[in-house]
């Protein structure tokens, strides 16, 4: 089947899943945080799990965790705490984004890779 | 007759209950089938497709935010199929995370260096065209 429609559907489930984290987790940047470590961390797993190319790193991988996290709510919350003043906060968000993320990739291979 | 008002009473207050997670889906959809287009489309190499879905998406969530928050253009239905649905697919942070790790330590920082200025970038772009355009 067309590998657009393997993503279009891990697509809704990753937007509404991010929608509901941001609804139990109320306040700025809290979610985006969360969804970006926890779908960093799946995707890591998912990349050393299935080959390039497979259904389900196609759904789950780049449907599902790439909708999941955002990059545009990220960048608009960071500019907007800068722009507020909160300088330290804004280069904190943005820091703490990037090493969790990080950290989160490694972690969900290296966990796999160990199975 | 009360008992046909009280039975569309009911559905739409469903239809209501259920129509924010339609917007998110919906724009979902669209969104991740769209980044997925971007990556077939660029050349391999070096992640340009997530680069150009991160900055696009900044640049649009900019306009969108801007004009939500000052001038209330937005209805809360377009936000959410726009913004949490569609913009929130389209750009990425874990593809952007798998593809920094996998990337030699130099090609590693350029990446997280464009996609962090260009993406700050952006939003401030989004921001400035929307004043530029409503002046």
């Amino acid at each position: 089947m067309n590998p657009f429609v393997f993503v279009g559907v891990g697509g809704v489930l990753g937007a509404l899943s991010r929608y509901a984290v941001g609804e139990w987790l109320p306040g700025e940047r809290r979610d985006v945080l969360v969804v970006n470590v926890l779908g960093s961390f799946a995707l890591g797993a998912l990349t050393v799990g299935f080959a390039d190319g497979a259904t389900l790193l196609t759904t789950f991988g780049t449907g599902f965790c790439g909708a999941f996290t955002t990059f545009s709510s990220f960048a608009v919350e960071t500019v907007q705490l800068y722009e507020r003043g909160e300088k330290r906060a804004a280069v904190g968000n943005a820091a703490v984004n990037l090493f969790g993320a990080l950290v989160g990739v490694v972690l969900g291979a290296s966990a796999v890779a160990q199975l | 007759m009360a008992e046909t008002d009280a039975h569309s009473t009911g559905d739409s207050t469903l239809l209501s209950r259920l129509e924010p997670g339609l917007l998110v889906a919906v724009g979902g959809f669209a969104g991740a089938i769209s980044r997925y287009g971007v990556a077939v489309v660029l050349p391999g190499g070096f992640p340009w497709g997530t680069l150009a879905v991160n900055v696009v998406g900044s640049f649009v969530l900019g306009v969108l935010l801007y004009e939500a928050r000052l001038l209330g253009l937005l209805s809360e239905k377009t936000r959410l199929v726009l913004g949490t649905g569609f913009l929130s697919s389209f750009t990425t942070y874990s593809t952007f995370a798998v593809q920094t790790v996998a990337l030699s330590p130099t090609m590693a920082v350029a990446n997280v260096a464009a996609n962090y200025v260009l993406g700050f970038a952006a939003v401030l772009a989004g921001r400035a065209a929307v004043r530029r355009a409503n002046r």
